[in-house]
C-alpha cells in the first residue's frame, strides 16, 4: 500500500461524511448507530496504522510512506512520517477510540459530536503526516474548527466565553506563522519541508524598527512560528486560553486537546523551527529556557490552589509542557528525547486525568474538589487507577512520567545548570498539587451525603483505563520501546542543526544580548 | 473595420437589444404577470452569454480605437459577473414575488446594469468607463428603491443616488485633468504620454479617479453609503449589490490603474494600500457591534473589499491574479450567504435580526451546516476556499515587499472571524428562543446555499481552475 498514510488519515472523515449523509434522526437507536460507527472507524483507523509502525524503518532518518500530488500553485499534497512525527500518528490513534468510548454516555446531539470527533482526528493526523508547510497550515488551523464546536456545543456552563477565547487566541497565534510561511515560499521557493529543512534562510543581522536582530531573517521567521506554537503549546504567557478551554470542553474534549493538540507545538518546534532556523533558535534558545522554568514553576504553584479539579489539570499540563519545551530547547540528544517521550507519556497521562475526572464528573455534576472526599470507600478501583496515573503524573520512577521528566531534566543540565535547578523543583511541586488533589478527593471521611451512594467504575470504563494503564507502565518500565524509535531522527536533527549554524552564525551572539540577568 | 468592432462587444449588444426587446414585451404584454417568465428568460441569457464568452478564443480584440478591449482579464470578469447575476436573479424570484415586487422592469434594469458592468470591465478609455460605470449605476440606483412604499427602500435608493452622483462627480473631474494633462482620454494614449516625471495635474487626477471607483467598491473612507443601502433595499437586490457590481467595479479599478497609470504605480500603490487597511480594519471592527444581518454582510463586504485591494496594491501581475481569486471566492461565498438571507423569514415576514437564528442547528441542521462552512470560509479559516482567498493576496502582498500590509491584513481577519463566528455561536451554542425562523426555502434558493457551501469545501482539492483562469486574465492586464 504506497498511500497507506491517506487512507489513514482519511477513514475517521470518510465515517464522518457516512454519518452526516446517511444518519437521520435522534432516537437512541441512531444515536447508538453514530457511536458505533465512529467506533469502528477509530479503531480501523488504529489497526491499520499498526501497519505504520510496523514497517517503520527506525534506522532510516528520512521520510517514509511518502506520497506526493501535485496542487494548486505549485503546491504539493506530501505526506510521510519520520522518527519524530511517528510516535505522534499512533498516539493519536490509538487515543481515539478511547475517546470515543468515554463518551459514551452523552445523549446531547450524538451524531454532530462522533462527526467533528472524528474530524478532528483526520485533522491531527494530517497535522503529523504533512510534508508541505501549507498542507500542514491546513490540517493545523481546521483543527481550530471541531474544537470549536466541541467546547461551544458540548462544553460547561461558561462554554462560550471559552470556545471564543480558544479560538481567536489560537488564529491570531496561527496567523503570524501563515505570514511566516509566505516569507519561507518567496525566499525558498518551495513547500516542500524536507527541502525546507536543507535550505539555509539567511541570518544576517537586520534592523526591524530600530531594534538589530541578531540571526536576522531567521530569528524573524522563528518568532513568527514560536507565536503560533507558543500559543498552541501553550507556554506561560500566552497560556491562559488553555484552562478556560479544559474546564469548559467536555470530557473527550478535555482529552484531545491534553493528549494531541498540544502536543502540535512541540512538534512544530521540532519539524519546524529547529531545523529550518538554526540561527534563530540558537539566539532564542535560552529565552525559551527561561519561559519553560517559569511555566513550570508559576503553573505548578496555580494548580496548588485551584478549586476545580479539572483546572488543576490544566495548570499541570503546562508545567508539564515547560518540561517539554525545555527538554527541546536544550538542543541535545537526551533533551530532545526525552521532550518526544515527555509528550508521548503525557499524552497518555493527561487522558487518563481527564477521563478520571470525567467518570467522577458524570456521576456528581461537579468539578469542585471540596464537593468530594472519602471516594476510596465507596469506589476502591477508582482509586486505584487514580492512585496509579496521580504517581504518574508527579513522575514516580516505573511510570512513563518519570522518564521523560528525568531526559529532559539531565537535557537542561548539560544546557544550562541553573535552568535545570530551577525546573526540578518542578517536579516536588508536582508532588504537592498531585498529592493533595488525591487526599482531598479520595481520602479521608465519606461525610458527603450526596456522595454514599456513588458506585464504582463499570466495565466499559475499566476496558478504557486498561491500556492506559499498560501503555504508562510499559513505557515506564522500558522506555527503549520508544526511545530507539525517535534517537536516530533526533540525532540526525542535531547534525544538521550544528552543522548549519557555524554556516549561519557569522556572528555568535554576545553573551550579554540576553542582559546581565542571564 | 466597423464590422469587426461589432463583432467584439457582439455579447453586449445581445444583451442590450434582449433587455429593449423584454421592455416591448413587457409593456405591451399584461405587465407584471410575465415578470417571472422575463426573469427566466433573462437569467438564461445570461447564463448562455456566460458560456460563449467562457468558450471565446482566447487573445485581444480592440475596438472602437481602444475604447473597448475584450481581452481574458475582461472576459475572466464577465463570465463572473454574469454568472452571478444570473444566480442572484433566479434566486430573488419568489422572494420579490411574495412581496409584489416582481415588476417586470426587474430583470430589465439588472441587464442593462450587467451591459453597464460589462462595459466597465472592457473600457480602455475614460469616456467608456463612464459610459459603463452610470449605465450600470442609474439601474442600480433604481433597482435599491423597487419597494417604493417602503420608506427605508426609497431612503436607499436616494442615498444611493446622491452619493453615487457625487461620487461620479469626483471621477468625472479626474477624468478632465486627466485628460487635460495627458492629452488624451485613451488608456494606452495616457500611460505613453508621461516619461519620467509625472505631472502633477496627472496625479490630481488620478487620485480623483480612485476616489470615485472607491465609492463603487465602497472602500474606506467612501463607504458610508454602504449600510444603509444594504439594509433598506430589498434583500435580493441587497444580495445583487455585494456581487456583480463589485466585481466590476474592482476590474475596472484594476484596469485604470495598471492600463492607464502603470508607469504611476508607487503613486497609486500607496493610495490603494491605505484605502485597503482602512477597509479591512473598519469593515471588521463596525461588523462586531451589528445586531441586522444585512448590515452585518455590508460591514464583511467593505472588509473583504480591503482584502481584494491589498492584491492591487501591489501592483504585480500576481496581485491582479490574486484580486481576481478573491473577487471570485468572495463572489461565490456571498451567493450562498445571501441564498439563506433572502430565506429568512418568520410568518411570511422577512427577518434581518441576527438573534433570530439562535438554535438554528437543531431545527435545521443541513443548512445550518451550510452556513457554518460559509461563515467559516468567509473567516478565511483552512480548508475552505476562503483561506486559498487570502493566501493568494497575502502571497502577493508578500512577495511585493508588503510585510506591513500583510500583517496588517491577517490581524483584521483575526478580528472580523469574530463577528462570522458569532453566526456560529447564535446557531449551535445560543440558548433556545422562541422567535424562530420559518426555515422554508425554495428550490432554488436551497441549491444556491448548497452549490455554493459544497464549492467552499471542495475547493481545496484544486480551487476548480480559477487559479489558473485568474493567471491568465492577470497577465492580460499588466504588460
Amino acid at each position: 500500500m504506497d498511500n497507506l498514510l491517506s487512507i489513514v488519515t482519511f477513514i475517521p472523515a470518510l465515517a464522518a461524511l457516512i454519518l452526516a449523509v446517511f444518519l437521520r434522526g435522534n432516537e437512541p437507536a441512531a444515536q447508538k448507530n453514530a457511536k458505533w460507527l465512529a467506533l469502528l472507524a477509530t479503531t480501523a483507523t488504529f489497526i491499520l496504522s499498526l501497519f505504520i509502525i510496523t514497517g517503520f524503518d527506525p534506522a532510516d532518518t528520512g521520510f517514509q510512506f511518502v506520497e506526493e500530488r501535485n496542487w494548486i500553485l505549485g503546491l504539493n499534497y506530501k505526506m510521510g512520517v519520520d522518527g519524530i512525527s511517528v510516535l505522534f500518528v499512533m498516539l493519536t490513534t490509538f487515543l481515539m477510540p478511547i475517546t470515543i468510548a468515554a463518551c459514551w454516555g452523552i445523549t446531547h446531539r450524538v451524531k454532530e459530536y462522533m462527526i467533528a470527533l472524528l474530524l478532528l482526528e483526520t485533522l491531527m493526523l494530517g497535522v503529523f503526516m504533512a510534508l508541505d508547510l501549507v498542507l500542514f497550515y491546513l490540517f493545523f488551523e481546521a483543527g481550530l474548527i471541531p474544537m470549536f464546536l466541541i467546547i461551544g456545543i458540548w462544553g460547561g456552563k461558561n462554554r462560550i466565553y471559552a470556545a471564543f477565547k480558544f479560538f481567536l487566541y489560537t488564529l491570531l497565534g496561527s496567523v503570524l506563522m501563515l505570514i511566516a510561511i509566505i516569507v519561507m515560499f518567496r525566499n525558498a521557493g518551495s513547500m516542500d519541508i524536507p527541502t525546507l529543512m536543507n535550505h539555509q534562510f539567511t541570518s544576517d543581522t537586520i534592523t526591524v524598527l530600530g531594534f538589530s536582530v541578531i540571526g536576522g531573517l531567521q530569528t524573524m521567521l522563528w518568532l513568527a512560528f514560536f507565536a503560533s506554537f507558543a500559543v498552541k503549546m501553550p507556554m506561560w504567557p500566552v497560556h491562559t486560553w488553555l484552562p478556560d478551554a479544559h474546564v469548559q470542553a467536555p470530557t473527550a474534549g478535555s482529552v484531545i486537546l491534553a493528549a494531541v493538540l498540544l502536543k502540535m507545538g512541540g512538534y512544530g518546534f521540532l519539524r519546524f523551527s529547529i531545523p529550518m532556523f538554526p540561527a534563530g533558535s540558537e539566539v532564542m534558545a535560552p529565552l525559551v529556557l527561561w519561559l519553560s522554568v517559569i511555566a513550570i514553576i508559576y503553573a505548578s504553584l496555580v494548580a496548588m490552589v485551584q478549586a476545580d479539579m479539572k483546572k488543576l489539570i490544566a495548570y499541570a499540563s503546562i508545567a508539564h509542557m515547560g518540561y517539554v519545551t525545555m527538554g527541546i530547547f536544550s538542543l541535545n540528544q537526551q533533551g530532545i528525547d526525552g521532550a518526544i517521550f515527555q509528550m508521548i507519556s503525557h499524552g497518555f497521562i493527561s487522558a487518563a486525568l481527564f477521563l478520571c475526572i470525567g467518570v467522577i464528573y458524570d456521576r456528581m455534576h461537579t468539578r469542585e474538589i471540596s464537593a468530594y472526599g472519602g471516594l476510596a470507600v465507596r469506589m476502591p478501583q477508582y482509586a486505584v487507577i487514580f492512585m496509579f496515573f496521580t504517581m504518574a503524573n508527579v513522575g514516580l520512577p516505573g511510570t512513563s512520567g518519570f522518564v521523560g521528566e528525568f531526559l529532559t531534566l539531565v537535557g537542561a543540565f548539560k544546557a544550562n545548570t541553573w535552568v535545570a535547578m530551577f525546573a526540578t523543583s518542578g517536579v516536588i511541586l508536582s508532588a504537592a498539587y498531585g498529592l493533595w488533589l488525591y487526599r482531598r478527593v479520595v481520602f479521608g471521611d465519606l461525610i458527603k451525603e450526596s456522595l454514599k451512594s456513588i458506585t464504582d467504575m463499570s466495565n466499559r470504563e475499566k476496558a478504557i483505563f486498561a491500556p492506559l494503564v499498560f501503555m504508562t507502565l510499559l513505557l515506564g518500565v522500558y522506555p527503549a520501546l520508544v526511545l530507539d524509535i525517535i534517537s536516530p531522527s533526533v540525532a540526525a536533527l542535531l547534525e544538521n542543526y550544528h552543522a548549519a549554524i557555524p554556516v549561519a552564525d557569522s556572528a555568535p551572539v554576545p553573551a550579554s544580548y540576553w542582559g546581565a540577568a542571564i | 473595420m466597423i464590422a469587426g468592432d461589432i463583432n467584439t462587444i457582439l455579447p453586449e449588444i445581445v444583451l442590450a437589444l434582449f433587455a429593449m426587446a423584454a421592455l416591448m414585451f413587457g409593456v405591451f404584454t399584461s405587465k407584471d404577470k410575465v415578470a417571472p417568465q422575463i426573469l427566466w428568460a433573462t437569467s438564461a441569457v445570461m447564463l448562455g452569454l456566460a458560456i460563449w464568452i467562457a468558450m471565446s478564443p482566447a487573445g485581444v480584440n480592440i475596438a472602437f480605437n481602444g475604447a473597448f478591449i475584450d481581452d481574458s482579464f475582461a472576459r475572466f470578469s464577465k463570465v463572473v459577473i454574469l454568472l452571478s447575476a444570473a444566480a442572484i436573479l433566479l434566486m430573488g424570484q419568489d422572494y420579490m414575488q411574495q412581496r409584489g415586487l416582481l415588476r417586470f422592469e426587474l430583470p430589465i434594469l439588472v441587464s442593462l446594469s450587467v451591459v453597464g458592468m460589462m462595459m466597465m470591465v472592457s473600457a480602455g478609455d475614460l469616456i467608456a468607463l463612464y459610459m459603463g460605470l452610470e449605465l450600470q449605476s442609474l439601474a442600480l440606483y433604481v433597482i435599491a428603491s423597487l419597494n417604493r412604499d417602503s420608506s427605508r427602500s426609497t431612503e436607499a435608493g436616494l442615498k444611493y443616488f446622491v452619493l453615487g452622483a457625487l461620487s461620479s462627480g469626483i471621477l468625472l473631474y479626474g477624468a478632465s485633468l486627466i485628460y487635460g494633462f495627458a492629452g488624451s482620454t485613451v488608456f494606452s494614449d495616457i500611460i505613453v504620454s508621461a516619461e519620467g516625471q509625472i505631472p502633477l495635474g496627472l496625479l490630481f487626477g488620478l487620485t480623483l479617479v480612485i476616489i470615485g471607483l472607491a465609492f463603487k467598491v465602497s472602500a474606506v473612507p467612501f463607504h458610508m453609503w454602504t449600510p444603509d443601502v444594504y439594509e433598506g433595499a430589498p434583500t435580493t437586490v441587497t444580495a445583487f449589490f455585494a456581487t456583480a457590481p463589485k466585481m466590476a467595479a474592482m476590474a475596472l479599478f484594476a484596469r485604470v490603474v495598471h492600463d492607464a497609470f502603470g508607469m504611476a504605480v508607487a503613486d497609486w500603490s500607496q493610495i490603494i494600500t491605505i484605502l485597503a487597511v482602512a477597509s479591512m480594519f473598519l469593515g471588521a471592527v463596525a461588523a462586531i457591534g451589528q445586531k441586522n444581518i444585512k448590515r452585518m454582510m455590508a460591514y464583511s463586504s467593505i472588509s473583504h473589499m480591503g482584502f481584494a485591494m491589498i492584491g492591487l496594491a501591489t501592483g504585480t501581475v500576481f496581485g491582479v491574479q490574486a484580486m481576481l481569486v478573491y473577487m471570485a471566492v468572495y463572489i461565490a461565498m456571498n451567493i450562498g450567504v445571501f441564498a439563506f438571507i433572502i430565506s429568512m423569514e418568520k410568518d411570511g415576514r422577512p427577518v434581518t435580526d441576527i438573534s433570530a437564528l439562535k438554535q438554528f442547528s437543531t431545527r435545521q441542521p443541513g443548512k445550518a451546516a451550510a452556513l457554518l462552512v460559509l461563515f467559516f470560509s468567509m473567516a478565511g479559516i483552512p480548508p475552505l476556499l476562503g483561506f486559498f482567498a487570502k493566501f493568494h493576496v497575502l502571497k502577493a502582498a508578500v512577495d511585493a515587499d508588503m510585510y506591513w500590509l500583510a500583517i496588517a491584513g491577517v490581524i483584521a481577519s483575526v478580528i472580523a472571524a469574530f463577528f462570522y463566528l458569532r453566526i456560529v455561536y447564535y446557531m449551535y451554542f445560543a440558548d433556545n428562543n422562541d422567535q424562530t425562523l420559518d426555515g422554508k426555502m425554495t428550490p432554488v434558493l436551497w441549491g444556491g446555499l448548497m452549490v455554493s457551501a459544497a464549492v467552499m469545501l471542495l475547493g481545496v482539492i484544486n480551487m476548480f481552475g480559477i487559479d489558473a483562469l485568474a493567471a491568465t486574465a492577470a497577465a492580460s492586464l499588466v504588460n
